[in-house]
């Protein structure tokens, strides 16, 4: 523990702290560009210069462990007169084209230069210029603008797992360029716009459409995936301009999916504004009350022939909403599993990430079955990355042999290896026995087919056999594509006692048996199944459900409410509204309500504040926002035969998952690279 | 003058065979195996007393770095590096011993292995060095089939493997972190200090790296005894050197000779003086192309060793002594070596990638007077903008040549920016 001095005030710091790192702890800021307290220290902007007495030269406080009695100032003239020099040095080349930089207005080397600028240039030479690179469909690239302090390289290389991007060439020619004009193939490359001091990365389908500071400001929580990362969401009168990640070390550290981070076009482009009615075959534009009314009026008659699937954006508040009305009107037909996964809302750690993300830091041994991560959650996945890097994570895979970033044993792709795991017989079993913090990730790959109960029943067992449940420790994980799953399994949204679950309502549909079919924003069911039965959808998007729709509603996204989802470690969080919904559309539990009026049951509920109570009346784990409460272990799945069809992972086109993403054209260009192998032609060096 | 018992380098000019039988014949390999058993601690302690300094530049103790590496054996291994990636303008000492003494570089690097505990040493040598690469590697096999190296080289039961790696030709790549880079096969640029190669180098693991001729020369001295070559030259001054003598000489050479002789009588007995006579030398640049330029008044007395060098402002570096005579457009010289900085820039820090591309265009307009007199101010002040702020040594290389020159020829670059003003002053 070296004891030392910064700028008179003494810390005593552990070892391996750097200097910087010292003086932040004590409040003292040091400009700095390639310095980023996730990434490798690279130490090449010497923006961080401190004076340490003892030592002949300005050192970079950023590369400098902190030592025992040393006595450092980072505000002398000396120093002062450093950091000018430097800064001066980082301009000459640079094209100080602020006025119409995308950067500007939240640019380190702005805001530095302000504090270490001169007034005047004197450089008189001609400035160097870089021809701009094509990093694919997210990252707009001004390299002439490029400082060189290779925060993205570092990015991409140590927590996105891929090398495709590097510096070419030396000295003043040194450029950053893709793996010969390659696009990036990475599912976090937007982070490296974050990342960026300067405007020579930004976001590409943004450019030139705002300017920070027009910008208003939404903290609120991600639901593109089950993840629940905290996002920021920045908008200018009703329209949200972009989404930006915020720091939450529990969930996403400073990172945030491309899909989460750029789909957000998909939220003015297909929605549904007002209602329709379904007249002659052809939708018809009506109002609220006309369209209720007829909803009010078909349902009335199909008596307790009604059932509702939930979508996997569905808030909790419109579930919960939902299953009151089915309760009271004699249904139990309800499903929140639109994939068929066969989860247990019984058990809650049956269903939960009950080792948190945060908790895969702690892993020693990981086997995922029947899941990709990478495709599934990429966040979650840089995380097991960078558990993996400190050399202390083994990882062996059960499903499609993929590319997960980290090397892993991939044991083979079928249910039969997990058996083979749970009885105890096969050689990866002694590597989770005997770890101390043994993990399992059972992903929707595994659970979403017919003998998905008995995958889940083969999973809980090799957790008691290979201790991976223990004091302390819950190494039981289910890994979650759907913002709304775990909330609908905690809120009981599946068939209660008779009820029937998607297969048996589609079953039902195509026999008649069911006469109304609520779809909630649920788009991923075989639309043909739904034979000659009435179907309502409430959602956002003219999707492929509102395309089979009888009656349509129109429904606010995750941006437009203020709304609870549960992410997959079983954390209740809460959104916050950015922009309104567009039109005549309304928060979904909202327009629930309103519908439970036209059918004389209303339901009990006012205000927000109303159905939230209700939520913790359902269950108690609604009362706690944004903590994770350890959820007691027990039996699970069944024992039933295993089939042989190998895992598939569920996401089959990562930027295209959901209505939102379908409908952003982003993400479509995405696709089409992605499809495509995306090779660029042209690199822009290319002669 | 260095007489000739006292010299090393015996075969410097190829005249006898390079091959193992004539460097025997020549002493080496002469009891290797009895200065092995001596010990580790004896060999390092008996190069420290020596008062060896780095032949690659810096000048720093030899034993003393050696000192640095972990005692005993650790969990990691130990590796000794030898830089031959000489890429100094000026300097061709280094090929010399490759391709005519190569046995005395293997000797060396197996004794100086041995003391740091290393089982394995890499030489790096500059990817031009074609001839040189493969004589050393021919001297490299010999050694092996006589079983001077190997799993018992020279029988004394310390298995030594060494590895000769050819750089690419990047001038970086002679940094000494670079080079490690490289040598793992990145992109050769400097790594960030500390730690230090002796804790944390090739690999990850204990490196020391030195210069062919700082190992060379170790055969020599364990065999002759330390106070044999700390009685050579000054005081922590000591032993030979190589000298490289290019320029507007008579006789350009590369020569061994005791440490602090006068530059005067160096450059007029071994290099046949100046080109018009002494008289005629305008200035002289005296330890490779980093090094700041010395003028003929201080050429007169000056000794040829790292701390009579430094008092004068200047640096022993390489020993590569450049001799300009007074034909010399000495703005123009120092220009070319600012452009050969900016091209080997690795471009990794900011002061030196931005700082040598704007010094050398400021050269480029002093050559020509292109420019106004205070900015001759203005590139003394990027100088030390750039110079003590960069992960490595080459900001300074680029700085110190531009600081010798304004300090000694400020005249002559305020005359041509006159002229040439007072032209643009007459058209207008």
């Amino acid at each position: 523990m070296p004891k030392l001095t910064i700028d008179g005030q003494e810390i005593e710091v552990e070892a391996g702290t750097t200097v910087l790192q010292a003086a932040e702890m004590l409040g003292i800021e040091i400009p700095r560009f390639c310095y980023h307290e996730r990434l490798a220290i690279a130490g090449n902007c010497r923006m961080c210069l401190v004076e340490i007495e003892k030592m002949p030269k300005p050192t970079a406080s950023c590369a400098m462990p902190a030592g025992e009695g040393m006595v450092v100032h980072t505000d002398t003239p000396m120093i002062r007169k450093a950091r000018r020099g430097v800064m001066e040095l980082l301009l000459i080349n640079h094209p100080l084209d602020c006025p119409i930089c995308d950067q500007g207005g939240e640019c380190d080397l702005q805001d530095q230069a302000m504090a270490y600028g001169m007034d005047r240039g004197r450089f008189h030479e001609a400035k160097r210029a870089v021809s701009r690179k094509n990093f694919g469909p997210l990252v707009e690239t001004v390299m002439t603008r490029c400082i060189h302090c290779t925060r993205c390289v570092r990015f991409i290389t140590e927590v996105a797992g891929m090398s495709d991007l590097g510096a070419l060439g030396r000295g003043e020619h040194t450029e950053i360029t893709t793996y010969v004009g390659r696009a990036l193939g990475s599912e976090l490359s937007g982070n490296i716009i974050d990342l960026c001091p300067v405007g020579a990365l930004t976001n590409k389908p943004a450019a030139f459409t705002y300017r920070s500071w027009e910008l208003r400001k939404t903290e609120t929580v991600d639901a593109m995936d089950g993840l629940g990362a905290s996002i920021r969401v920045d908008t200018r009168g009703n329209e949200v301009m972009r989404v930006l990640p915020r720091t939450n070390d529990e969930i996403n550290e400073d990172w945030l999916s491309d899909r989460s981070r750029f789909a957000y076009d998909g939220l003015k482009r297909r929605r549904l504004d007002r209602c329709y009615v379904r007249r002659d075959g052809r939708p018809v534009e009506a109002s609220w009350s006309e369209a209720l009314a007829v909803v009010a009026e078909r349902m009335k008659a199909a008596g307790k022939a009604v059932a509702a699937i939930a979508g996997d954006q569905t808030d909790c508040e419109t579930m919960a909403a939902v299953k009151d009305l089915a309760m009271a009107l004699g249904s139990a037909h309800i499903d929140c599993r639109q994939d068929g996964a066969r989860l247990e809302a019984g058990l809650r750690a049956s269903y939960l990430f009950n080792s948190t993300i945060a908790g895969i830091e702690e892993a020693d041994a990981l086997v995922l079955v029947g899941s990709n991560p990478r495709l599934e959650a990429p966040v979650l996945n840089a995380r097991i990355r960078k558990r993996w890097l400190t050399g202390q994570l083994t990882v062996a895979a059960i499903g499609p042999e993929i590319d997960l970033t980290y090397r892993h044993q991939w044991l083979g792709d079928g249910p039969s290896v997990l058996a083979d795991l749970a009885a105890g017989t096969h050689p990866f079993f002694k590597v989770l026995s005997q770890a101390e913090r043994p993990m399992l990730i059972l992903g929707q790959g595994g659970l979403a087919r017919s003998d998905g109960s008995a995958v889940l029943g083969r999973a809980a067992h090799l957790a008691d056999a290979a201790g991976l449940v223990k004091d302390g420790w819950n190494g039981f994980n289910v890994l979650h594509t759907a913002a709304a799953r775990v909330g609908g399994l905690d809120l009981g949204f599946v068939p209660g006692m008779g009820g029937r679950d998607v297969a048996g309502i589609l079953d039902g549909a195509r026999s008649g048996a069911i006469k109304v079919v609520v779809l909630l924003g649920a788009d991923e069911i075989d639309m043909d199944g739904l034979g000659d039965a009435f179907v309502v959808y409430l959602g956002s998007h003219g999707d492929k459900g509102a395309a089979r729709a009888d009656v349509i509603l129109p429904g606010a996204a995750y941006t437009e409410k203020n709304a609870t989802y549960v992410n997959t470690e079983g954390r209740v969080q809460r959104t916050v509204r950015a922009v309104f919904p567009p039109g005549e559309a309304k928060e979904d539990w909202r327009v629930v309500r309103a519908l439970s009026e036209a059918l004389g049951k209303t339901l009990p509920y006012d205000t927000l504040d109303d159905v939230q109570t209700r939520l913790a009346a359902i269950n108690p784990v609604f009362g706690t926002l944004d903590g994770v409460m350890p959820a007691a272990w027990g039996r699970c799945g069944d024992d039933g035969p295993l089939d042989g069809a190998p895992f598939v992972s569920p996401i089959v086109d990562f930027y295209r998952t959901d209505p939102i993403s379908r409908a952003s054209e982003t993400m479509a260009a995405c696709s089409a690279g992605a499809a495509t192998q995306t090779i660029q032609g042209k690199t822009g060096t290319h002669g | 003058m260095l007489k000739d018992r006292d010299r090393i380098f015996t075969n410097l000019y190829g005249q006898h065979d390079w091959r193992l039988a004539g460097a025997r014949a020549r002493g080496d390999w002469d009891g290797t195996r009895e200065i092995l058993a001596k010990g580790r601690e004896a060999i390092v302690e008996d190069v420290k007393n020596s008062g060896l300094r780095g032949r690659g530049g810096a000048g720093f103790s030899t034993g003393l770095k050696w000192s640095f590496m972990p005692k005993g054996d650790g969990p990691r291994p130990h590796y000794l590096v030898i830089n031959a990636d000489e890429g100094e303008p000026g300097t061709c000492k280094d090929r010399e011993i490759l391709r005519f003494d190569p046995h005395k570089l293997v000797e060396g690097a197996l004794l100086a292995g041995f003391a740091i505990g290393a089982h394995a040493a890499y030489v790096y040598i500059r990817g031009e060095f074609v001839v040189e690469a493969r004589h050393l590697q021919t001297a490299v096999d010999e050694a092996y089939a006589a079983g001077l190296l190997g799993p018992d080289a020279c029988g004394s039961g310390w298995a030594f493997d060494l590895y000769v790696h050819r750089g690419a030709g990047a001038y970086i790549c002679g940094e000494e972190s670079a080079l490690l880079e490289s040598l793992e096969g990145k992109k050769g640029q400097p790594r960030l200090k500390p730690p230090f190669p002796a804790g944390v180098g090739l690999y990850g693991c204990p490196t020391t790296v030195n210069n062919v001729e700082s190992i060379s020369v170790v055969p020599t001295i364990l065999r002759r005894g330390p106070s044999w070559f700390a009685g050579l030259g000054r005081p922590k001054n000591s032993g030979t050197k190589l000298f490289c003598i290019s320029g507007h000489v008579n006789k350009p050479c590369t020569v061994e000779e005791e440490m602090s002789i006068p530059l005067k009588e160096l450059i007029e007995r071994h290099a046949g003086g100046v080109r018009g006579g002494w008289d005629n030398l305008l200035a002289v640049i005296p330890g490779g192309s980093s090094t700041p330029v010395l003028t003929r008044e201080t050429c007169d007395t000056m000794l040829m060793d790292f701390d009579s060098l430094r008092a004068a402002g200047s640096g022993l570096g390489t020993a590569a002594v450049i001799v300009m005579d007074k034909s010399t457009d000495i703005i123009r010289a120092i220009a070319r070596l600012s452009r050969f900085y900016m091209h080997e820039s690795c471009g990794q820090c900011t002061p030196c990638r931005e700082g040598t591309g704007w010094l050398a265009r400021m050269m480029d307009r002093m050559v020509t007077g292109d420019a106004d007199l205070e900015e001759i101010d203005l590139l003394e002040q990027v100088t030390r903008q750039v110079e003590g702020h960069t992960i490595c040594a080459l900001g300074d290389a680029a700085a110190w040549p531009i600081q010798g020159l304004i300090r000694a020829f400020r005249p002559e670059m305020e005359r041509r920016i006159r002229e040439r003003g007072g032209d643009a002053t007459r058209a207008a």
